[in-house]
């Protein structure tokens, strides 16, 4: 073998691959057809498998929705029947605060629709707290009813942390001002520490602090130094997480703005006026 | 099989153990063994990864320039490992987010390139894919040791269900909560490394180095 190649690399042989394995030429064609292969196979296992995971992603996401909703759901079809027994989907206008019922909520994708500039305005800086760079003309949301009355509404909530936008859902009651869930389901934050959004114990600290004050004030946030159960305030007040401040400083901005006025502000004033909202 | 098929296929389990002798992928053991079920899927991910790769390196072993065969050995790896990933993420969802970095990790764990290098590299293709399947399997045996003791004494339970009931919910068992935290696999591997050489002993390393007696004081005098 080795005088073979010896030989085929003094005849400098057409077939690149033939050649010395230290001949230049073959060091680049072999470089350059595994990279081929490689990418091949790598491409082709992420597009066939994609609607798979697009799936997967889907039910995760709407189990998150099911469980802060305030359901118990363990399996793919409990999940899929809870979803669509109790879980109304509507389309809200974020400057209005009105359902928006031109949109088919089934093939709504909020996620194309806040980066498209057709559906969405740029963010300036200074409105931006959330760093979410574009402002989505319309958002959904996930409503629980009891009877006529609406009882829970689910809100997607996203923005900024450490290294990743972090997304989030968070639930209120009905009265628009008690928050009954929140929960994370995607973020790429530290793992050990600010994957602390993603612990349940640290979500239900949530359960029932009030979002606004009376009048009508976005009180909600996460606050350092711990939360002083005597304090009026500790009815807003959530405790951060030692060494993930700026993740904790990011749930802050994405609560702000989205409970807020350019988010779904307009939305939870209509609700606090009227409990039906059709 | 002849003899020394069995040697490559067996010798990795407890003679020649890529985690207990060798040292290597302890980032992995140490990280994904607080469960069972996702050290399985982490044991199946890496064995599949190692396989393929010592395949398809032995496959083209004749062809790997000496200058750059890291880089194709590393670009390999890396590709096998994103397709496992992906394959993860379409059909054990849960598992592959519980599993999160550490499938990614698979391509800078020591077992891979080290079996390339050091096997794949030299052998044909089927004694690459023995010693593969024997290094996966002596991997695999320590993280599921390791895996079974931590879930087992850490929580109570073996692949989530109950075997310990936990004094919490009116049982005996008090759960050590030091087991559910990353020092625990060291702990236990340390343990484990002690007890196959004290099984073992030609596996017990040779001082490097031994501080000499020094005899010079009497010279100063």
């Amino acid at each position: 073998m080795p005088a073979d190649a010896a030989q085929a690399g003094t005849t400098r042989s057409l077939w690149v691959f033939s050649r010395p394995n230290d001949d230049p030429g073959k060091i680049l064609a072999v470089a350059i057809t595994l990279c081929l292969v490689c990418s091949v196979l790598v491409s082709g296992a992420a597009v066939l498998l994609k609607p798979l995971q697009d799936r997967n992603q889907a039910l995760a996401v709407r189990k998150q929705i099911v469980s802060v909703a305030g359901f118990q759901a363990d399996s793919a079809q409990q999940v899929e029947s809870l979803f669509q027994q109790h879980i109304e989907t509507r389309i809200v206008d974020l400057d209005t605060g009105r359902f928006d019922d031109s949109v088919d909520p089934a093939s709504f994708d909020a996620h194309t629709a806040a980066r498209n500039p057709a559906t969405s305005t740029a963010l300036a800086p200074d409105e931006d707290p959330a760093r979410i760079k574009r402002r989505p003309d319309l958002a959904p949301v996930y409503l629980v009813r009891d009877g006529e009355r609406i009882k829970t509404v689910v809100l997607p909530v996203y923005g900024y942390g450490l290294w990743s936008t972090m997304y989030g859902l968070i639930a209120l009651a009905g009265d628009g001002r008690t928050v009954t869930g929140l929960s994370f389901y995607e973020h790429g934050e530290t793992p050990g520490l600010g994957d602390f959004i993603e612990n349940p114990r640290w979500q239900a600290q949530f359960d029932g602090k009030l979002a606004f004050d009376k009048n009508g004030k976005l009180r909600l946030g996460v606050i350092k130094g711990g939360v002083n159960p005597a304090s009026p305030e500790a009815r807003y007040e959530v405790d951060a997480v030692a060494g993930a401040t700026l993740t904790s400083n990011g749930v802050n901005n994405l609560l702000r703005y989205w409970l807020g006025e350019q988010g779904f502000g307009p939305f939870l004033e209509r609700l606090r006026a009227d409990g039906e909202m059709s | 099989m002849n003899e020394e098929n069995r040697r490559i296929l067996f010798e990795p389990v407890v003679d020649n153990n890529p985690i207990t002798l060798q040292i290597l992928g302890i980032c992995s053991a140490l990280a994904v063994t607080a469960k069972l079920a996702p050290s399985l899927m982490m044991c199946l991910a890496l064995s599949v990864v190692l396989v393929c790769s010592s395949a398809a390196i032995s496959l083209i072993r004749n062809h790997i320039p000496t200058n750059i065969r890291i880089i194709v050995q590393i670009t390999i790896i890396a590709s096998l490992v994103i397709v496992v990933d992906e394959v993860l993420r379409a059909y054990a969802y849960e598992i592959s987010k519980q599993l999160s970095v550490f499938v990614g990790l698979i391509i800078t764990n020591c077992i891979v390139l080290g079996r390339a290098e050091a096997f794949a590299l030299q052998n044909p293709v089927g004694p690459s894919i023995l010693d593969a399947l024997g290094n996966s399997m002596g991997y695999s045996a320590i993280l599921i040791l390791v895996a079974t003791l931590r879930e087992l004494f850490g929580s109570g339970t073996l692949l989530g269900y109950q075997i310990l009931r936990l004094t919490r919910d009116g049982g005996w068992y008090e759960p050590n909560g030091l087991m559910l935290l990353a020092p625990s696999a060291f702990f236990i591997i340390g343990l484990l490394i002690w007890a196959v050489r004290t099984w073992k002993p030609a596996q017990v390393e040779k001082h490097q180095y031994r501080i000499h007696v020094v005899h010079r004081g009497t010279e100063a005098l």
